[in-house]
């Protein structure tokens, strides 16, 4: 294994579904703290990229590395969540059937195992937890409501909230933005300048807005390869970029 | 805060009177067997004894059923398996201890051995005629065929309607395997005849009382046992893999591993429920490890409401009860009538008849889905509204 001291290192990663390459010699790599913006068309592989870093794709080839250590093409979706990267899905995704208060609960950082799971007893601290998170995200007086009950927005919040509770060290987050206000886009954006600096954020997003007010580094996807990196106005910038995403 | 807790009291409400009403009739059936003389009105005969038991070991199997599909969200059409695989481990103890007294009077072999001319007892029926051996297999065969089954389907993420279809299969497998006579499980005539069971006459109101209060405790047991899984954290994860699987994987909770947990427990319940259900009923056969068999299981369930535990129970009362009275009354039909039955449920009662007592999926909700439905289908085929 190389040596790295970024957090996620990908390099020369491939991916081919039925020979279409998806992931086309990736690298990319991601320090302790840092937010990153990842843009792209449709289709620039974007999804499949968060896919390999959590596990759910296996690369063709390439390395993907956490910490320089952790071989994350071998791992699963619930081992890379163990090792500390939290992924948050476009579509709000929360356990609708349960309170939001449950969500939460479940989402704590602890022993995931099907034993201690199985008798585990809430103790205070948790609870207290549960509640610095909920004040987080502003749903404390919707505590005991189911999430089905909850509003778009508030379910997008929610399942930050239960991202920030596992307490990861990266945060994958896939278009926070779509389907929110002008309001709720600019709030999120503060959160997660918020969030960076104690972790890692990738944020994907198609909202030139919303990108504009993380004013972080930013990376462009095309057909599965890195087409330019460097700030958004240096991106925007780039002829390359110019032709196959911001000119059209 | 105050509705969630009003559902709360609620459900520990409803927990309580199942508990309360089952253990009432297991000590007043027994009651109103032995101590009651026969021409009383509220005399309960033997045959209705053995068969109220049998709804019992039902009413456990269902359960069984709720827990995986209810709470996990595992449709399993193959539960029958481990209900008669129960039943099989229970029915090999029964057949030892007929011992000589079988109509070829060999100490050892069963009569349909003797009359296959087997020279000896076949290695896996070694330890049968020792009872608390022969229940700890009812619980360890049918577990350890859901580990197996289990580990291999939620390892390779088969979910929905393969998984149903695939444990379909298995319980048709296991059928046309036991027919056999090689097998060494009695083929198509099952296992029948027995005696006693640990020393007590089969036949004698006694045992039969026995067996019923057995079967009252097993299912209250199941049922608290259940209950306290699905409200333990790991209860809730359950819940979360059954709403949004992909979801808990990437909060790092290995699905496979509660799946199979989950599945493995379900299995040995079942098994629980067959080995009672042997000894009331005097037969074992391969025809209840047929696939109508374990659909008709979840049909109780979706009958008392799905996910709510005591609704398994009284679904498969009622189904079963309203079984034996069809059965009786128009045997031609009863198949319509439970099918009839899945589609009303189904349309009218999302959420079984707990559901009509709770007030929600109440018939007139109902109703307007079943409205709504249709209009839709109509709309699909292009008619007019």
């Amino acid at each position: 294994m190389k040596e790295s001291n970024a957090l996620l290192y990908l390099d020369n990663v491939n991916v081919a579904f039925d020979g279409f390459k998806a992931i086309n010699n990736l690298s990319l790599y991601i320090e302790p703290g840092e937010l990153r913006a990842v843009i792209g068309p449709n289709g620039a592989g974007k999804t499949t990229m968060m896919d390999i870093i959590t596990g759910k794709t296996r690369p063709d080839s390439g390395d993907v590395l956490w910490k320089g250590e952790h071989d994350l093409t071998k791992l699963d979706e619930a081992d890379s969540a163990r090792l500390g990267i939290g992924r948050k899905f476009q579509k709000p995704t929360v356990f609708e059937t349960h309170t939001v208060y449950d969500n939460l609960r479940l989402a704590l950082k602890a022993d995931r195992g099907v034993w201690p799971t199985l008798f585990a007893r809430q103790s205070a601290a948790e609870r207290a937890r549960i509640d610095e998170y909920l004040t987080l995200i502003r749903l404390t007086d919707r505590a005991e409501d189911l999430a089905a009950n909850l509003s778009h927005g508030q379910k997008q919040w929610l399942e930050i909230g239960m991202l920030l509770a596992q307490e990861p060290e990266l945060l994958l987050v896939d278009e926070p933005a779509a389907g929110m206000t002008d309001d709720e886009t600019m709030e999120t954006a503060t959160l997660l300048r918020d969030i960076a600096g104690e972790r890692s954020v990738i944020v994907v997003e198609h909202d030139m807005a919303f990108v504009r007010a993380l004013d972080v580094k930013v990376s462009v996807l095309h057909e599965g390869s890195l087409l330019a990196e460097g700030t958004l106005q240096h991106v925007s910038d780039d002829p390359r970029v110019i032709e196959v995403y911001l000119g059209r | 805060m105050g509705e969630q807790s009003l559902i709360g009291r609620v459900v520990a409400a409803r927990s309580q009177a199942f508990l309360i009403v089952l253990a009432i009739i297991t000590i007043m059936v027994p009651i109103l067997h032995l101590a009651v003389p026969p021409e009383s009105f509220f005399y309960v005969p033997s045959y209705a004894v053995s068969l109220f038991g049998k709804y019992l070991c039902y009413a456990l199997l269902a359960l069984s059923v709720d827990l995986i599909w209810g709470y996990c969200g595992i449709l399993s059409l193959g539960h029958g398996a481990f209900f008669a695989l129960g039943g099989y481990a229970m029915g090999m103890h029964l057949m030892r201890e007929i011992g000589s007294r079988g109509v070829y009077g060999d100490p050892t072999l069963p009569d349909f051995m003797v009359f296959l001319n087997w020279e000896e007892l076949p290695w896996f029926w070694y330890g049968f005629d020792i009872f608390p051996f022969a229940l700890l297999m009812a619980l360890l065969v049918p577990g350890f065929l859901a580990l197996v089954f289990g580990w291999f389907a939620f390892r390779s993420r088969v979910t929905g309607v393969y998984l149903s279809i695939i444990t379909q299969a298995m319980t048709f497998a296991l059928m046309l395997a036991f027919f056999r006579n090689e097998m060494g499980f009695g083929g198509n005539n099952g296992l029948t005849d027995f005696k006693d069971v640990l020393g007590f006459d089969l036949q004698s109101n006694a045992t039969r009382a026995g067996l019923f209060v057995a079967s009252g405790i097993a299912l209250g047991l199941g049922y608290i046992l259940c209950r306290s899984v699905v409200r333990s954290k790991a209860g809730k994860v359950l819940v979360a893999v059954r709403d949004a699987e992909s979801r808990s994987r990437f909060l790092g909770y290995k699905v496979e591993h509660y799946k199979l947990f989950v599945f493995v427990l379900s299995a040995m319940l079942a098994g629980l429920a067959g080995a009672l259900y042997t000894p009331q009923v005097g037969i074992i056969n391969p025809s209840e490890f047929s696939p109508a068999n374990s659909i008709e299981i979840v049909v109780w369930v979706a009958v008392g409401g799905r996910g709510t535990l005591v609704g398994a129970a009284l679904g498969a009362l009622i189904v079963n009860g309203a079984k034996t009275l069809l059965t009786g009354w128009f045997p031609e039909i009863w198949l319509f009538a439970l099918g009839g039955l899945f589609v009303f449920v189904t349309l009218f009662m999302p959420q079984g008849v707990l559901g009509l007592a709770r007030g929600e999926g109440s018939l007139g909700e109902g109703a307007r889905r079943a409205v709504a439905f249709l209009r839709a289908r109509r709309a699909l085929r292009g008619e007019r509204p």
